[in-house]
């Protein structure tokens, strides 16, 4: 909201500067986002009034004025001028010989088309006072020619854009910040007398309001034989520049004024365009309503509109309709200083995209008992202005429906429980006098009520919030000692998730965060056997779709670097995976990566090698060993985006928890690949579980290797050969190393060679010759009958 | 005699420092000490002498002989030593040329200032408490006072999937959720992944918060202010940082505030939000207000990094450019 420092100084006048105030306002909640200096960017610009005007005689569209400017600047200066609404008798401003202009233009005597002007008159536009570039800007009533425009305006001012939260809808008025303000000053509210204007008429409107709709109050009244060609005046019309408003006429100016002074939204009808009675009731469903912007907008039933007897002709304190809009013309006006419920509102300015200020403040809530003072302030302003006869203030009101707050106590003790702060009694009941709140004193503190203003005051840790809020945060002391922390626990039997990230960077990898959300295309182009979440209202159709897997994320990733010459990527991420499973959405933590390029840094003393699957797997070999609660197996597996002989599972007690490979090589064209990079992703609770040491004796007898080469089946695995050769093994069987794989030249086809390194060592004596002997035999003949592998010829 | 040995003496020990290396050294000890050896003839002329001056004599050539062998100990130390220095000089390397192995690789800033932010408030106790990112319109607002309607529900811009179901605006649902499954005293942190409907330089729709919450018998705002005060000091580690509080709202917490920082005397710039636990939130979890206050806060993880590290577009976090996240090594 943007807000006169002079206005409020009006209200209340603290003896502080305009920066001092802004900061006071900031610390109490209110926050000034930015103080616009508007003292204008011009200078030698006075009042002047156009005295005669005649036809330029080479111009058609420039007409010669003389205008007085005062007895010092010259009462009967030639000025050369070309806007349409240029006439004699009017005022307007003008830039004298040596004047500056915003944007640095410095005015002098000139001939235009021969004909000698003096100076310069001025469009609003011109003077950056407002958009209008149409015509001068007419200056309203009898000004004395020669004022400094400065002065005139009193635009010695500063506009403090304040920033309000959705709780403080009483502040969205002049006299809402000036209340916080005298409470954090101790001083009082200048208040505005406002004289009840009576009737001279007995016209009235008699408005029909259904009782299931917003409206629970309805204050309106009739002013007739008003002229609302005239200005407003520059002050007024200065007040709403200033709060970002745009005159348009008195009835209407005059509505904007009381809103932004008290807080109250209010409309003006031409009532000579309402045909027979105005109501307000729900629309129907589907009704029509023409808004004051143009626009025809279709109506959902739960929104609350005023109607005359043709139908709907405004929504109910959002924005009137056009059909009976006040203009020049207008004589007879219907004002209205309505009460809808913010409940009801909430929502339907974005629903009709009408975002008006009238909007803005039902939505966060209006003080429910001001409509009548409102309603008087604006009928005397009407009536000052554009002259008129008032009739008789119609209130309707549903009591039993005001959002009144109820008295609540404030227990002495509670604030400092709250807050760590005492408070004397004094200083309570003197911020909450100030801020209108009721008070009535009792044992344990107070019963408080509320101003009819203030929605956000309903429970004690409201009131308590008032008193740290105007003593000011700033003016609290900081306490650490009267909490006491305890231990909690460090468990050995759980591996941090920090460190499985650490151990993938100490072999290489960087971490990645990519979005939770991805393309839903290319999602299932590589996983179709999910369908994916999709969000009903996402950014982009690229982050449409919850992520399945960490790898459409990945690949981006890759992409991006690829294209910016990073090429040897190893990349993993920690997350949840978003799997919709039978009954409900599984989301699960997990850890993936992707590794793509040479194996290790291009150096002198490596051979570029590219990276390939066993150096992945060697990688998540050294996070299986950091969990030591699972024993981590892997096996051969076929997954849709991975190569069918290149990729596998990884297993954990029997589950399968992930998956590692190479990307299927016929999605590369798609993605825009060259090369297929390698891919893991594991469920990070397969990951999570540690042993807890338990310490074995060390034998203190030497161990004893064996090696075997054997000739093996092609496809018998490496897993398989060494589950067969432990099952027949003898306890001193140790470790197993397979050193050697080979096919090729000499090797029968279908088969390869196998070299393993047999480790035998006993806890309790040095093993014999004979019985190692023995083991190897055991193990070879379970080889032969198992597998029908022996030993190499 | 005597004099035969002071000259023997004399030419051993030219010969001795003369001799250029290990071999020649050995040629000159055999001369001097081997069986046929000077010295060696010396000591076989003794007997020849008369008996009262044998033992003289013989102490004299001992004498002679031990000095020679210091000498020949001393030279073989100088040549051995020489010889080792001129083996080594051929087996230099440039150490200057890089190591071998794996690269060291590295966290993301988001994790680095998650970790900083953790262990900082590890010191108080708080432990990481985590929750799920889809999640419903109950733990994302309800339970934490947005009423239907809210007006601060329109200022989260949500994500939605259907009715009841949406992406966590906040991370605040986890104290939800951990006060309805836990007993007070809470102390939690929960760092995650938030989502907002919002893109440009200064708003990615997804992003990372960290919820605090602290809930006991004693837990009063000035805490609050102590405890993110002396957090916001260790986190930004300078001296000229200052730091304000200013009342603010949130649904869930009354009183509220928002922490401003300002660095070298610059504009103030908002870095947390935090308040204490609205008595509402308390009983939507079943927290007996008498009895328990506690405090909760907010930051984004994001807005820190980019104030500590220096970075000006939020959109580089997510873009994962490998020479962006080296930086942060």
């Amino acid at each position: 909201m943007k807000l006169s420092e002079q206005w409020l100084r009006e209200w209340v006048n603290p003896p502080v500067s305009s920066a001092e105030l802004a900061e006071q306002l900031t610390l109490m909640g209110l926050e000034v986002d930015e103080i616009d200096d508007i003292k204008p960017a011009f200078s030698g610009v006075v009042v002047a009034k156009i005295t005669a005007t005649e036809k330029h005689p080479d111009a058609d569209k420039l007409k010669v004025c003389t205008v007085d400017a005062g007895e010092s600047t010259g009462d009967s200066i030639q000025i050369v001028c070309g806007a349409p609404n240029a006439r004699a008798g009017m005022f307007a401003p003008l830039a004298t010989v040596g004047a500056k202009l915003p944007g640095g233009i410095k005015v002098r005597k000139a001939k235009l088309r021969g004909v000698e002007s003096s100076g310069m008159l001025c469009s609003a536009s011109e003077l950056e006072l407002a958009n209008d570039a149409s015509g001068l800007m007419e200056l309203p009533g009898d000004p004395a020619p020669g004022t400094p425009l400065d002065e005139l305006l009193d635009l010695q001012d500063a506009v403090f854009d304040v920033e309000l939260t959705p709780n403080r809808g009483d502040c969205l008025s002049v006299r809402g910040i000036a209340r916080d303000l005298s409470a954090r000053n101790q001083q009082a509210l200048q208040l505005h007398e406002i004289t009840a204007v009576t009737a001279s008429t007995d016209e009235q409107m008699q408005v029909q309001v259904a009782s299931d709709c917003a409206c629970v109050r309805y204050v309106g009244r009739i002013v007739s034989g008003v002229d609302c060609s005239v200005s407003s005046p520059l002050w007024l019309i200065e007040r709403l520049r200033r709060s970002g408003i745009r005159s348009i006429n008195p009835a209407v100016d005059v509505t904007n004024y009381v809103m932004l002074e008290l807080g109250q939204p209010m409309h003006a009808f031409d009532l000579d365009k309402v045909q027979g009675t105005i109501g307000v009731r729900r629309a129907k469903e589907g009704e029509k309503v023409v808004l004051l912007d143009g626009r025809e907008v279709t109506l959902e039933g739960d929104t609350t509109v005023i109607t005359d007897d043709r139908g709907a002709i405004g929504i109910a304190g959002i924005m009137g309709g056009d059909s009976t809009g006040v203009d020049e013309n207008t004589t007879r006006v219907f004002f209205e200083a309505a009460l809808f419920l913010a409940e009801d509102i909430i929502g339907k300015p974005r629903r009709y995209d009408a975002h008006t200020d009238s909007a803005h403040r039902y939505e966060r809530g209006v003080d429910p008992l001001l409509q009548p003072e409102a309603m008087e302030y604006a009928t005397s302003l009407l009536q000052t202005i554009a002259g008129g006869d008032c009739g008789p203030v119609v209130d309707w009101c549903d009591e039993n429906r005001l959002p009144l707050g109820e008295p609540v106590l404030l227990r002495r003790e509670r604030i400092e429980r709250v807050l760590g702060i005492v408070y004397e009694d004094a200083e309570v009941e003197s911020i909450f006098t100030r801020l209108g709140i009721t008070i009535e004193k009792q044992a344990a503190g107070w019963k408080v009520t509320p101003p009819s203003a203030r929605y956000d005051l309903r429970i004690e840790e409201d009131y308590i919030e008032e008193l740290a809020r105007i003593r000011g945060y700033d003016n609290f002391p900081r306490t650490l000692n009267s909490y006491q922390p305890g231990f909690s626990a460090v468990k050995e039997t759980e591996v941090p998730v920090a460190a499985l990230k650490n151990q993938l960077v100490h072999r290489g990898y960087r971490e990645v965060v990519t979005f939770s959300f991805v393309d839903d295309a290319v999602q299932q182009q590589l996983m179709p056997e999910h369908d994916a979440l999709l969000l009903a209202n996402p950014i982009s159709s690229d982050l449409a779709a919850m992520r399945t897997s960490l790898v459409p994320g990945l690949l981006k990733v890759m992409q991006h670097n690829l294209n910016r010459q990073n090429a040897d990527l190893r990349i993993f991420e920690t997350g949840l995976r978003f799997v919709p499973g039978d009954n409900e959405l599984i989301q699960e933590p997990v850890i993936g990566g992707l590794v793509t390029g040479k194996r290790l840094e291009e150096n002198w003393n490596n051979d570029g090698a590219g990276t390939d699957l066993f150096d992945l797997k060697g990688d998540i070999e050294s996070l299986a060993a950091l969990a030591t609660g699972e024993s981590i197996e892997f096996c051969a597996s076929s997954h849709h985006f991975l190569h069918p002989g290149v990729s596998g599972d990884i297993v954990a007690a029997d589950e399968v928890v992930g998956w590692f490979g190479q990307l299927h090589p016929k999605f590369l064209n798609s993605l825009d690949l060259s090369e297929p990079p390698l891919l893991f992703e594991i469920r990070l609770d397969a990951l999570s579980k540690a042993q807890l040491t338990s310490f074995n004796e060390i034998s203190r007898y030497p161990s004893v290797r064996r090696d075997l080469s054997l000739l093996v089946s092609a496809e018998t695995s490496n897993k398989v050969l060494v589950d067969t050769i432990k099952r027949h093994a003898p306890a001193s069987l140790q470790n197993v190393l397979t050193f050697d794989v080979y096919a090729g030249k000499n090797i029968e086809k279908g088969k390869k060679s196998v070299a393993l390194g047999l480790i035998l060592q006993d806890f309790s004596r040095t093993l014999e010759e004979s019985e190692v002997d023995q083991a190897v035999s055991a193990i070879l003949s379970g080889l032969s009958q198992d597998l029908g592998v022996g030993l190499r010829a | 005699m005597s004099l035969d040995l002071t000259q023997l003496l004399d030419e051993a020990s030219v010969a001795i420092s003369d001799a250029p290396d290990l071999t020649a050294l050995d040629d000159v000890r055999v001369q001097l000490l081997g069986k046929k050896g000077r010295l060696t003839s010396e000591l076989k002329a003794i007997g020849k002498l008369p008996v009262e001056e044998k033992p003289a004599a013989g102490q004299a050539i001992n004498a002679a002989k031990q000095s020679i062998q210091g000498l020949l100990d001393q030279r073989r130390d100088v040549l051995e030593n020489s010889e080792l220095e001129a083996k080594l000089a051929g087996d230099f390397v440039d150490v200057t040329l890089p190591g071998r192995g794996q690269r060291r690789g590295g966290l993301h800033p988001v994790s680095l200032t998650i970790d900083r932010i953790t262990r900082l408030f590890g010191q108080l106790g708080f432990t990481v408490a985590e929750g799920p990112e889809v999640e419903s319109d109950y733990y994302n607002f309800e339970a934490l006072n947005f009423t239907e309607n809210h007006p601060a529900r329109a200022m989260h811009d949500t994500f939605y999937f259907d009715a009841g179901r949406l992406l966590r605006t906040h991370t605040s649902s986890v104290q939800i959720r951990h006060m309805e499954n836990n007993q007070p005293p809470h102390r939690i942190l929960s760092p995650g992944r938030v989502y907002r409907c919002d893109s440009d330089m200064t708003h990615t729709p997804m992003f990372h918060q960290i919820e605090g919450l602290l809930v006991d018998e004693n837990i009063r705002f000035t805490d609050l202010m102590g405890h993110l005060e002396g957090f916001l000091q260790q986190f930004f580690d300078q001296d000229d940082c200052e730091i304000r509080f200013r009342p603010s709202y949130f649904p869930f917490t009354e009183p509220s505030t928002e922490v401003d920082i300002r660095i070298g005397g610059g504009k103030w710039l908002e870095v947390l939000g935090a308040g204490m636990v609205h008595p509402n939130v308390f009983k939507a979890v079943g927290v007996d207000t008498e009895r328990y206050t506690g405090y909760a806060f907010g930051l984004g993880v994001e807005r820190l990094a980019m104030l500590r590290y220096g970075v000006a577009d939020l959109r580089q976090f997510f873009e994962n450019d490998v020479r962006f996240l080296r930086q942060f090594d």
